[in-house]
């Protein structure tokens, strides 16, 4: 029976891969990659440099598969790796670190950093080092097919009610139907008007869509954990929901790291492609808009900017669509100073808005989003991503900024022609 | 003796080192596994790759105020580095008579002088950078620091022997580059090689989903 650190030492000796091996062996540790973390930049600590939060997967590709590492592990002159180390690293690399991948975009010699910290996370988590909240969200995430524990039932009690009170439907387990939508719980839970308004949507554009009462849930706590054998699992369940309705394509919702998990990872993560497209809520939209089947009206006259979530924006390249479906409704969009592919994160990714231990940091680091939203003197912060939403709103309150946040599908179903 | 030494078994010992070395970091770099990415690409990844090498060397205007150290010096030491290395008069002649069988024109002496003055003041200053600036004080390692002392070392012996007017400044000149060389393929030197795969993997990575490096 291996010891919690054997498991996690032998998962990390695991994710050394070609591209392991190509970024650790071009690292010049020059520290650029610091002035890209909003860890860095709002704390002013070191130890968020994003390369040093990759320390313990450096730590055995250097003992392991370099000269001087296997002659100093040969000589016991290399300090092995401790509980301590995986310890201080789980708070490293689960607090201060929302896998936003900003300091992907200006390594100079190209390194993925947001790849090898993914890869720490499946070490630390092998060994079980993982934040309580993370693992109870993807314990409660194994049970019930919800982070937020949430079943089939909530699900049919929360979209009755919205039929009531919108007087629209929400079709549930429509075999044939051309378009799965999946959600994330907060949007059962805390932002259902976003199901309201696909639902406004698709019915004016004339889509046949449904939800899956079998698993609805786009969200993956094994990815945010860095469990690939659990983010397995539970793609595994959406993907036999959504053969069992025989789907052509799949929406994913307003949630960065749901698009990104589906979208790109899953077919690597599964080993296989999808038997579906996967689109996200803003691809299809603009996709609507462009085809004519979207009609808005004018105006939202309110003054507005766009937060990039990072995972729709930067690891999953939908950047324009959500600016062309503004521009269509928000004369008085404008943007942030620095935004796209190089947007600052709103502070909760990559699980960190599931770890509790880690609000006060997350808190702090949103000063970087105030100053971007101090520049801009807006009234309304638009995103696509229910989390990014969730992040941003508490992080106005604790600034007691007068900015109200508001998803972009709701914008369009409230400006239809 | 010392000079054939120097000029012998040692130089075709480090000649071996060097390219072997190489070669296996490289073959070490493809033999490991990687996947084929099965995500339906938006755009070609091959073409993203060869972009991501080139927009690599342009840093990002985000953050160019907060890196401009890193930039000007990182500039400053390499730009200097190859102009002596490639078009310094003994080196043009040493390529010429030991490598190639022809040289080219060389760099007239105040040019040497002008690019080893760059070249010295930018390594210094991206030395200086990593002892003092606190990110970079936690995260160097031992080797980051030897590989600097060697090539300032290589650097300083090369206009020593510039004249060529004494054997020994010759040959410990050829000495500490039979050092470098021996230590390049196993240190962080090699990222003068492996930041092109490096750029590739994540170019292509981003560019299969449509972002620009």
């Amino acid at each position: 029976m291996s010891t919690p650190l054997e498991r996690g030492v032998e998962m990390l000796k695991t994710q050394v891969d070609a591209r392991v091996e190509s970024y650790f062996s071009s690292c010049i540790n020059c520290g650029v990659c610091a002035e890209a973390c909003l860890f860095y930049t709002e704390t002013g600590d070191p130890r968020y440099t994003p390369i040093y939060k990759t320390e313990p997967l450096r730590k055995v590709w250097q003992n392991e598969h370099t000269l001087w590492g296997r002659l100093s592990t040969g000589l016991g002159l290399s300090k092995p790796m401790t509980e301590k180390d995986l310890s201080d690293w789980e708070e490293l690399v689960y607090d201060g670190c929302s896998m936003c991948s900003r300091c992907s975009m200006v390594c100079p010699v190209g390194i993925d950093i947001a790849y090898l910290i993914r890869k720490v996370k499946e070490g630390l988590a092998a060994a079980g080092f993982v934040p309580e909240g993370l693992q109870t969200a993807s314990e409660r995430a194994l049970e019930f097919g919800s982070p937020m524990g949430l079943t089939a039932k909530s699900l049919r009690a929360a979209t009755t009610a919205l039929e009531k009170e919108y007087d629209i439907v929400i079709p549930i387990d429509v075999e044939g139907a051309e378009y799965l939508c999946t959600l994330s719980s907060s949007e059962v839970v805390l932002y259902s008007e976003y199901i309201a308004a696909i639902s406004k949507i698709f019915s004016a554009a004339g889509l046949t869509w449904t939800l899956s009462s079998k698993y609805f849930e786009a969200t993956n706590t094994g990815v945010q954990m860095g469990d690939s054998s659990l983010a397995a699992q539970l793609l595994e369940r959406l993907v036999e929901a959504a053969t069992e309705l025989k789907i052509k394509t799949l929406i994913s919702p307003e949630c960065g790291h749901a698009y990104t998990t589906i979208r790109w990872d899953a077919p690597n993560i599964l080993g296989r492609a999808l038997p579906f497209k996967v689109v996200h809520i803003m691809e299809l939209l603009e996709q609507l808009r462009t085809q004519g089947k979207l009609k808005t009206t004018c105006c939202f006259d309110e003054h507005l900017t766009y937060h990039d979530p990072c995972n729709i924006s930067r690891r999953g390249g939908v950047l324009e669509q959500p600016r062309h479906l503004l521009n269509q409704v928000a004369p008085n969009f404008i943007e942030m100073h620095e935004n796209k592919e190089m947007n600052w994160c709103c502070g909760g990714g990559g699980g960190v808005s599931s770890n509790e231990r880690a609000e006060p940091l997350r808190l702090k680091v949103f000063n970087i989003k105030k100053r971007q939203l101090d520049e801009l003197n807006v009234t309304t912060l638009v995103t696509a991503c229910s989390n990014c939403r969730s992040m941003l709103e508490e992080g106005l309150e604790e600034n007691d900024m007068d900015v109200s946040v508001v998803g972009i599908t709701e914008i369009i179903a409230d400006h239809l022609a | 003796m010392l000079e054939q030494l120097v000029d012998g078994i040692l130089w075709d010992i480090a000649l071996v080192v060097f390219f072997v070395g190489i070669a296996w970091r490289i073959v070490d770099v493809i033999r490991r596994p990687g996947r084929n990415d099965l995500a339906e690409p938006r755009s070609s990844g091959i073409s993203a790759a060869i972009m991501a090498n080139i927009h690599g060397f342009f840093p990002r205007r985000e953050i160019s105020p907060q890196i401009r150290i890193h930039v000007i010096a990182g500039y400053m030491f390499h730009l200097g580095l190859l102009m002596l290395l490639f078009f310094a008069a003994p080196h043009v002649k040493f390529i010429e008579e030991h490598i190639t069988g022809f040289g080219w024109t060389v760099m007239p002496y105040w040019v040497f002088v002008l690019s080893a003055i760059i070249s010295f003041a930018g390594l210094i200053l991206l030395w200086i950078h990593r002892l003092l600036n606190p990110v970079s004080q936690l995260i160097s390692k031992r080797g980051d620091h030897v590989a600097s002392i060697l090539v300032f070392v290589v650097m300083l012996t090369g206009c020593m022997a510039l004249a060529e007017s004494s054997t020994g400044l010759r040959l410990f000149h050829r000495f500490t580059v039979e050092l470098l060389m021996i230590y390049f393929p196993f240190s962080a030197l090699m990222h003068a090689i492996m930041f092109v795969p490096s750029r590739a993997y994540t170019g292509a990575l981003f560019g299969r989903r449509g972002v620009k490096l």
